[in-house]
């Protein structure tokens, strides 16, 4: 059994422009700046009817497509394509709630905001929280401390 | 539920964010935040102490600016400050501009260890769990030793809120990968582990709030997937009632996904198949249930026609392991015009992919030739981006399937014609070898390239096989009037003047060759040599080569030309270049993948794999390759000394008792791999190491994969292989010998494989397996495991397939004491039609169906390869199922062989038996009785002269 774990999250839009990126693995700066720039390759050439999983590197990028916006998640190859899949959903329907119909902008406007919702949901590599209910609960209690 | 305005609660923020989304240029987007760097700088310069909230602006416009992706040198401090500040929101960002920024400046990181600390022990879940999530998020060594200690107190307290404990969890997982030598769980593991008891723990718990972990309709999927995966990290449980309450988990999730869906939503339906997949997942890691396997594989052969293209593409994946399970083979390939199909209709390539990686998988002798048929016929409109492995597979499993080598040669040129840009070296020199080496196929070679060089435009890589083949062997078809010597020699020189340097040059060779073989066309070629273009040609390799050639042809008498030009000797094998590509191409993320892959053992160089000794023997008298592979109907019978190695028999199957201290108590029970070839042969939480091997006659080739598990390097990394029985006294006889084991290399980077080839020779017959010492150092510390490689005798075994009369005949020559032995032993826990046929299947020898007028019986014949000898061993397996305990009378005259093939199923049928014990119940009082009768046969007198005959 190998070490499986999530290498890293990437929220990007359709020109590239990086909108989260939670890293679980170490990597230089270069190294980062490559793989922002061929997740971006690889995912954007694809259209609906292809799988919403890319082979990337020695790994695979489970992707799926919200508007303009690309929620990407690197894991090892032999993990699990779905429940990844989902994780990215319900990580999407969080935002929604939270920023109320969430927009590419209100992740550019509170991006640090974003970085809490991705460490109350996603946290070493794991999935740490998939409630919807008790994450906002969680993220209301945070909203409402100073 | 809150709606967070822009920018919330920090106005400055958003003004320049609003003003880096104005500007039109890049310059002018430089200009703004060299300005805001400025402003910045100055504040944090002022004199004026700035308050919390200011700080906090400044260190998240400072965050942004380097996430837009320029430099940041200053603020740390700042943000460090932010940290002890008693304000979510201050706190909050500080802690976020340290994750993301962090360096490892060691005047800071004290401060900051400081302030975690602090966060750690303030008893307030919020400031608890951004210090936690700092730690996790940064992972770093220094944080490491400085909460290593901390954070297993925080998990296990019973004051502790149940948000922080996920939090510390995680956190301690992380320093636990990054740095396994500083987080000593030994005695926080019994408490961790009950966690898991907890019932608000992992994901807060199914049971009292399920409502809240609901998924589209399907319960707490993603904890249902993680306690899946879990239970891939060990073996099947041995207790009857745990495994049988596995088998009935499964097989409820098998029943639910079959279920008509409670919602039309995609949502519902991935989650579902998410636990699917994984439970399917473990069925095949547990790989020990016929029914549950084969059924994984009928559902999802539901999916391979199913419309979403994420379903179709995840069962060929799923089957694709399915196909290396000797239980579901059979299974997968009943979908083979399914993925037939889909290889030639998805639009997705990289579903196309995994078709092809499935025909591969599921490929064997029956189906062979249909599935290289069809992926040749896909190569024509195949995406350039796979041709180059679709020409590696299909040349692959041409080899490895080849019963006549018409097929073979066919298959490869068809490769050059279809996508011959896309035949690498390794393919082409590889059918050329196998040609030479296998004189029965040489005549039909000749023949085919010469029809295929017809072709007025044919690819480059076939002028190469055409001018090569036709030199050795042109004289196989220069009887025939339309293929003389001289329209041979025509032929090639058509093709000379559109070819690279080095096919010319490959074509002069030829050209020299055809002087020795056809004395007539020595005038003709002699002039095409002579002419200005050959022998003052500006490339001076084709230059020096018309000149050599010309020469030797000139003065060079008919013997010294024959000498010089004869016949080449057959190839000596050393390793499958092809596959070795293969796997290189696919990257070392997929040898995973190869690993468990079952079916490649022991044939993957079809009849021409020949080993280094036994290579030069071949060409030192005839080649006569596998015409002799029975050994029973050449040389004459001896009887091979009977070693009285009673003693060391049993030493081979209780590996665990036997090997070292250190590494028995995680030796993964090696017994496993006496019927198997390939698998995980170790693990711990450092180092995992995979296996596979192929054996052929009496040659084995390993592959030994040591992965490592954690994130930082392992130095000094070395490992020895060597034979116990070298210290024995029947020195030379007792070993394989390990002719040639590559060297590792001394570093093995974080999350690294590398990978080991040990090239393995069976002398004579042997019962201790040959140790394999890995040292290395970890953190600092030593490590030092010692494992017995799984080589047995059982191991040189080739198949023998025979007909009632011929066996019973057999099995009655071989009549005498010393040739037989016989062994009754439990079934310990039960047995199951399929899994011993498996079994015996995968010790090596043939499985005789309808020989036995016993039904209930089974035969089997094979015969042992080593290098001095062959041991035709023909076996026989009565169930009894209702026979008493009976102790096995002890065999009077018993031989190494025989024994080891009656305890190599004694101790496999021991290890997974237990696993039928749920499901089957033929059970308890289930005995074996095996009955070898074999006889020896001495392949070179002279090295063990004194052996006695039967």
């Amino acid at each position: 059994m190998q070490l499986k774990q999530i290498r890293f999250i990437l929220i990007q839009n359709r020109a590239g422009k990086t909108r989260l990126a939670k890293w679980y693995m170490q990597f230089d700066d270069d190294e980062k700046q490559k793989l922002i720039e061929e997740v971006h390759a690889v995912v954007t050439v694809r259209d609906a009817k292809h799988t919403n999983f890319v082979e990337f590197r020695n790994f695979k990028i489970i992707y799926r497509r919200y508007a303009g916006l690309y929620f990407c998640i690197c894991v090892d190859v032999t993990d699990n394509n779905l429940a990844y899949l989902e994780g990215i959903h319900n990580f999407v329907e969080v935002l929604n709630e939270y920023f109320h119909n969430v927009c590419e902008l209100d992740l550019v406007f509170n991006f640090y905001k974003v970085y809490t919702v991705v460490d109350e949901m996603f946290l070493a590599g794991e999935i740490r929280e998939t409630s919807q209910t008790k994450v906002l609960k969680q993220l209301l209690m945070l909203q409402s401390l100073e | 539920m809150p709606a967070v305005s822009k920018g919330d609660g920090m106005r400055g923020l958003a003004v320049f964010i609003s003003d880096i989304r104005n500007c039109k240029s890049k310059e002018a987007e430089i200009k703004r935040i060299n300005k805001e760097l400025a402003n910045i700088r100055s504040k944090f310069k002022g004199d004026k102490a700035l308050d919390g909230y200011s700080k906090k602006k400044y260190v998240c416009k400072l965050l942004f600016i380097f996430l837009l992706g320029h430099d940041i040198d200053f603020g740390h401090m700042e943000a460090v400050n932010l940290l002890s500040s008693n304000k979510y929101t201050e706190k909050q960002i500080g802690y976020l501009f340290i994750s993301v920024l962090v360096n490892s400046n060691s005047e800071l990181i004290r401060l900051i260890n400081n302030a975690i600390k602090n966060d750690l022990s303030s008893r307030n879940p919020t400031f608890m769990c951004l210090a936690l999530h700092c730690i996790a998020n940064v992972g770093s060594r220094e944080m490491a030793e400085a909460f290593a200690g901390e954070i297993p107190r925080i998990l296990v307290a019973g004051d502790t809120m149940d948000s922080v404990k996920q939090s510390a969890a995680l956190c301690l997982l992380r320093l636990y990968k990054a740095s396994p030598d500083l987080v000593l769980m030994g005695e926080w593991t019994s408490r961790v582990v009950h966690l898991l008891n907890d019932q608000h723990m992992i994901v807060s718990s199914a049971s009292t709030d399920l409502q809240d972990y609901t998924y589209y309709f399907v319960p707490a999927p993603w904890l249902s997937c993680k306690l899946l995966r879990l239970l891939q990290c060990y073996p099947p449980p041995e207790d009857g009632a745990v495994k049988g309450r596995l088998v009935e988990c499964l097989e409820t999730i098998l029943n639910k996904a079959q279920e008509p869906p409670k919602s039309k939503k995609v949502q519902h339906s991935n989650a579902k198949n998410a636990i699917l997949f994984e439970a399917i997942s473990l069925i095949i890691h547990y790989d020990s249930e016929p029914n549950l396997l084969v059924r994984a594989c009928n559902q999802l052969g539901q999916f391979l026609q199913h419309r979403e293209t994420n379903l179709r593409y995840l069962a060929l994946e799923s089957m694709c392991t399915l196909a290396s399970s000797e239980f579901s083979h059979e299974a997968v390939k009943t979908h083979i015009e399914t993925v037939i199909n889909a290889l030639k209709t998805e639009r997705d390539v990289s579903v196309r992919q995994r078709a092809a990686d499935l025909l591969y998988a599921m490929c064997d002798r029956s189906n062979a030739k249909q599935i290289v048929a069809e992926m040749l016929s896909y190569l024509e409109t195949a995406d350039y981006s796979i041709r180059e492995e679709m020409v590696l597979k299909v040349a692959i499993l041409a080899e490895k399937y080849a019963v006549d080598y018409s097929w073979y040669v066919d298959t490869i040129l068809n490769l050059i014609r279809i996508a011959g840009d896309y035949v690498s070296e390794e393919v082409w020199y590889r059918v050329i070898q196998i040609v030479i080496n296998r004189d029965d196929v040489q005549g039909y070679a000749a023949k085919t390239v010469f029809e295929a060089l017809q072709a007025p435009a044919c690819h480059e890589n076939m002028v190469k096989v055409g001018g090569y083949i036709l030199g050795e062997f042109g004289n196989l078809i220069a009887g025939d009037p339309r293929s003389s010597p001289l329209v041979q020699f025509n032929l090639l020189h058509s093709k000379f003047h559109l070819c690279s340097v080095p096919t010319r040059a490959l074509l002069l060779s030829a050209y020299i060759k055809f002087i020795n073989l056809f004395p007539e066309t020595k005038a003709t070629i002699q002039e095409v040599l002579r002419s200005d273009s050959q022998i003052r040609n500006s490339d001076v390799e084709l230059q020096q080569r018309a000149v050599e050639y010309l020469k030797l042809s000139s003065i060079a008498s008919t013997d010294v030309l024959a000498t010089v030009l004869e016949e080449m000797p057959p190839f000596p094998e050393r390793e499958s270049s092809i596959l070795a590509k293969l796997k290189k191409k696919k990257g070392p993320g997929a040898v995973s993948v190869e690993l468990e892959d079952g079916k490649e053992r022991g044939e993957l160089n079809g009849g021409a794999d020949r080993g280094g000794e036994a290579a030069i023997a071949a060409s030192n008298s005839t080649p006569s390759p596998s015409s002799d592979l029975l050994g029973l109907r050449s040389a004459a019978p001896v009887g091979g000394p009977a070693p009285s190695a009673g003693s060391l028999l049993v030493d081979v199957f209780s590996e665990a008792g036997s090997a070292p201290p250190s590494a028995a108590s995680e030796d993964p029970a090696p017994p496993l791999f006496v019927c198997k070839n390939n698998g995980v042969l170790f693990e711990n939480q450092l180092l995992q190491i995979g296996i596979k091997s192929e054996y052929r006659q009496n040659l084995g080739r390993m592959y030994l994969f040591y992965g490592n598990k954690t994130s930082v390097q392992f130095v000094s990394f070395t490992t020895t292989v060597s034979c116990p029985g070298e210290l024995q006294s029947h020195i030379l006889k007792c070993i394989p010998s390990l002719t040639h084991t590559k060297p590792v290399e001394p570093l093995v980077e974080g999350g690294a494989q590398v990978q080991q080839v040990i090239n393995i020779e069976c002398l004579t017959d042997f019962v201790d397996a040959p140790l394999l010492n890995i040292k290395f150092r970890y953190g600092g510390a030593l490590q030092n495991i010692t494992l017995k490689l799984p080589v047995t005798i059982n191991k040189f075994f080739q198949p023998t397939e025979m007909a009632a009369a011929d066996f019973f005949q057999r099995w009655k020559q071989l009549s005498q004491p010393q040739q037989e032995a016989q062994k009754i032993f439990k079934a310990s826990h039960g047995m199951d039609t399929e899994v011993l046929k498996a079994k015996l299947l995968g010790l090596g020898t043939a499985l005789l169906e309808n020989v036995d007028p016993n039904p209930e019986n089974y035969v089997c014949a094979g015969v042992i390869q080593t290098k001095i000898q062959q041991v035709g061993c023909l076996l026989r397996l009565e169930p009894n199922a209702q026979a008493q305990v009976a102790p096995p009378p002890p065999p009077t005259h018993t031989h190494t062989h025989t024994h080891l093939c009656a305890h190599a199923l004694d101790s496999h049928t021991a290890s997974v038996c237990p696993s039928l014990c749920g499901s089957h119940c033929i059970t308890h009082c289930t005995h074996l009785h095996v009955i070898t009768r074999y006889c020896i046969y001495v392949k070179d007198p002279h090295r063990v002269g004194s052996s006695k005959s039967h």
